[in-house]
């Protein structure tokens, strides 16, 4: 046999053989994985997506739209997006000398502008006085029905010696107003039967000179009176004290995705930090400690953020985005100490730490490089959903009063804001409120995608 | 289950404490205090307060005087609200805010298990998905939007029926309460509708399901008698937490329903630095949020035997 009395054929390189198929796919980190995991979500990149837009229009966005947004367009308050926004040049106001004009009944004097709207009617026979009423909404009641309230807001009550007519210039809005006249009998008693009603458009008008201030009148060509002009174009309309909506908008993102991810960041640190010293050393210092964070856990937060946040004051000038910031991370991060402190001690006991050890790595080492990167997921899953928690606590303590000081805008202020005038112009409550709804939504979805990717005991049950 | 529940106790007491210790420190760091408005003029006068409210005493024993008032229940009378005493405020307003919050819980549990279920039972298809939509929007709309949303819809609705069926806003009868309290619960049904979702496919591929099923039981009795009973332990777990978050989270509702609750007041007392109200309402609130969650978790130990044993 030849293994007996090996040969020289024996000791020569055997024959190449031909290639087989590589079934070797390439080889992934761990991050690598993740984000391929991720890119497979449809959900969390389109959240990913609307994030990374988000931060464009925070960051970019007041750039390309170089517009204060504390500047007041008070010709166009509470203009809803996309309102006609021409206006008639007219003459300066002259006082009204109450001419005689032709027609019956309750009419217009001249054309409605609002600059003013000058009604006139005629006599009444038992009328002592007229009372004179505007209203935004159409006359829903007949008018036999005595109601007060229907007629909207009183403006005047007119004696007859000083004639038949009203002139109102109180905050004319380029709107259809209902006026109502309505005659007042004896004992002040409102004849509702005899009351008249008209239905006035009015039209934007500015004068020439208030125009050119504004820089509304092109210096080329001659604007005189009964021309046409644009007024400053607000795309997402504007407040109700003229402020630019989109603006206040974008310089809004800047505080709420300020709070939204610094605040979360920084209490995660700390947590990191705080749970993996409780978790590394163990004992009766790893008890104190997460006592200490039962205890922090158990105060009631919006009690306390209100409470921390008076506490660090807002000084004149400042818009109190720093008081909140740190009342958020001195409130949030034992949730995160909990989570990475039971992870280390999970880890700490894993056969490849122990392995690790037997050969001789360092702490140093253990720390750098199993502990740490096999934490990374976890605490990134956590940021994630730490974030849209954080937006919703700004936007809350903005709502209430005790957010950001009024003059900086942030979506909880502008909602607080738009909340009022919920009913007239609704742009004003809906424009922020999609704002923090479509963010938080972001952040929900694409830490749901974080948590499917990064981590596979966490991942949720489809 | 005595020892657990006498240490559960003990640890709460000991909650309540650093929260009013906390609070007290806190609102003494704050610059300024309620005496530094308009009421004292002159320097007599001032003395004459601070003695009046024992602000002239050193810290360490305002502090001794504090605990030993909250120890004895005295909360101490207002600053800003002449000769109001805070247990009268807290009296007088907290229930307010607790049948808001009892309901809103009861709305949030009931929603958030029927909703739940029935996304587990109709898996991946059409109900499923709908109600999982609306939970993720339910998650992200803040509740001020939805109390705004819910008082749009009253108004359209009952000027559309031309009678008031339920009122906008305001308090006073079981109407006044319903829109604001589902309000209220509603981000707490979304989660709590995820929370029973996960724990319902969990219960459906347990061995104990499948026994039944080899048994022959019939569909409906494995749903309710094994799957539901089951899945529900997860979600009694979180009430005690959930019922924090609605409690606290009621002052947005009560502020757009104009519900005079406690928390508006707290608000006000912190914008007046008005100690004794503020002090009173931390504590109390701080108090009655630790032992909900330890009743919430007591309860849980009755109906789940297993946790007892610790």
């Amino acid at each position: 046999m030849s293994t007996a009395n090996p040969s020289e054929l024996d000791f020569s390189p055997a024959p190449e053989r031909a290639p087989q198929a590589r079934l070797v796919r390439p080889s992934l980190s761990y991050w690598q994985d993740a984000w391929r995991r991720l890119r497979l979500n449809p959900r969390a990149m389109i959240s990913l997506a609307i994030v990374v837009g988000l931060l464009v229009f925070t960051l970019v966005g007041p750039m390309l739209w170089r517009l204060d947004p504390a500047n007041q367009d008070l010709e166009q308050l509470s203009i809803p997006p996309g309102a006609a926004r021409t206006a008639h040049i007219v003459e300066p106001y002259t006082a009204w000398r109450r001419e005689a004009t032709p027609g019956t009944g309750l009419r217009l004097a001249s054309e409605a502008t609002t600059q003013s709207v000058r009604l006139v009617w005629d006599a009444h026979p038992s009328a002592r006085a007229f009372e004179v009423f505007r209203d935004i909404y159409p006359p829903t009641h007949p008018p036999t029905q005595s109601t007060q309230d229907a007629l909207g807001i009183p403006l005047g009550e007119i004696s007859p010696q000083d004639g038949l007519a009203f002139e109102d210039r109180l905050a004319l809005e380029p709107i259809t107003y209902y006026y109502h006249v309505v005659p007042v009998g004896a004992g002040n008693r409102l004849l509702s039967d005899a009351r008249e009603t008209i239905e006035v458009e009015v039209t934007r008008a500015i004068t020439l000179e208030e125009a050119t201030q504004r820089g509304l009148v092109s210096t080329g060509k001659k604007t005189q009176v009964g021309d046409e002009v644009e007024l400053a174009w607000h795309p997402l309309g504007t407040d109700y004290l003229g402020r630019d909506m989109l603006a206040r908008l974008m310089y809004g993102a800047r505080v709420s995705l300020f709070i939204g991810i610094v605040a979360p960041f920084l209490y995660v640190l700390l947590g990191v930090a705080y749970g993996s010293l409780a978790g590394f050393v163990g004992g009766a210092t790893d008890q104190t400690l997460m006592r200490f964070a039962d205890f922090v856990v158990a105060l009631p937060f919006l009690l306390f953020m209100i409470l921390f946040k008076v506490l660090f004051g807002i000084g004149p000038g400042e818009s109190g985005i720093i008081p909140m910031l740190i009342a958020l991370v001195i409130l949030g991060w034992p949730a995160t100490a909990r989570l990475v402190r039971g992870q280390i001690l999970q880890i700490r006991e894993e056969s490849y730490v122990s392995a690790a050890r037997l050969m001789g790595s360092p702490t140093g080492y253990l720390i750098a490089r199993h502990m740490i990167p096999n934490t990374l997921g976890v605490i990134l899953v956590t940021l994630t959903f730490a974030i849209p928690s954080a937006i919703f606590t700004e936007a809350f303590l903005s709502f209430i009063g005790m957010g950001v000081a009024p003059p900086t805008p942030s979506w909880g202020s502008m909602s607080n804001e738009g909340i009022k005038t919920m009913l007239v112009s609704p742009h004003e409550l809906i424009l922020p409120a999609i704002f923090i709804s479509v963010t938080v939504l972001a952040f929900n979805l694409l830490g749901d995608g974080l948590r499917d990717a990064l981590d596979a005991r966490m991942r949720s049950v489809e | 289950m005595w020892r657990y529940t006498l240490k559960r106790l003990i640890q709460g007491l000991i909650t309540v404490w650093f929260i009013a210790t906390t609070t007290f420190f806190v609102m003494h760091f704050v610059p300024g205090d309620p005496l530094s408005d308009a009421r004292a003029t002159s320097e007599q006068i001032r003395e004459n307060l601070e003695a009046r409210y024992g602000l002239d005493k050193p810290l360490y024993q305002q502090y001794y005087i504090y605990l030993r008032n909250i120890a004895s229940g005295d909360l101490g009378i207002s600053f800003t609200q002449q000769n109001r005493e805070v247990n009268d405020i807290i009296r007088e307003h907290f229930p307010v805010s607790a049948a808001l919050g009892v309901l809103a819980v009861v709305f949030a549990a009931l929603g958030g298990i029927l909703w739940g279920a029935l996304t587990a039972l109709f898996r991946n298809r059409m109900p499923d998905v709908v109600i999982m939509f609306l939970v993720v929007l339910g998650v992200s709309v803040p509740s001020f939007v939805f109390a705004a949303l819910g008082q749009l819809s009253l108004v359209t609705l009952n000027d559309w029926l031309g009678v008031s069926v339920l009122p906008v806003a305001g308090w006073g009868s079981v109407q006044h309460l319903l829109v604001p309290a589902l309000v209220l619960g509603l981000g707490t049904m979304a989660f709590l509708t995820r929370l029973m979702r996960s724990s319902m496919l969990e219960v459906t591929n347990a061995d104990y399901v499948r026994t039944a099923k080899a048994k022959g039981l019939n569909a409906t009795q494995i749903f309710i008698r094994h799957q539901l009973r089951n899945a529900i332990l997860p979600v009694i777990t979180v009430l005690g937490p959930a019922i924090a978050t609605i409690t606290t989270g009621g002052f947005v509702v009560e502020l757009v329903f104009a519900i005079p609750g406690l928390g508006r007041f707290f608000v006000q007392s912190v914008q007046q630095l008005d100690y004794t109200v503020i002090m009173g309402t931390t504590v109390f609130y701080g108090g009655f949020l630790v032992f909900m969650v330890i009743a919430v978790d007591l309860v849980y130990g009755l109906i789940d035997p297993r946790v007892r044993v610790e």
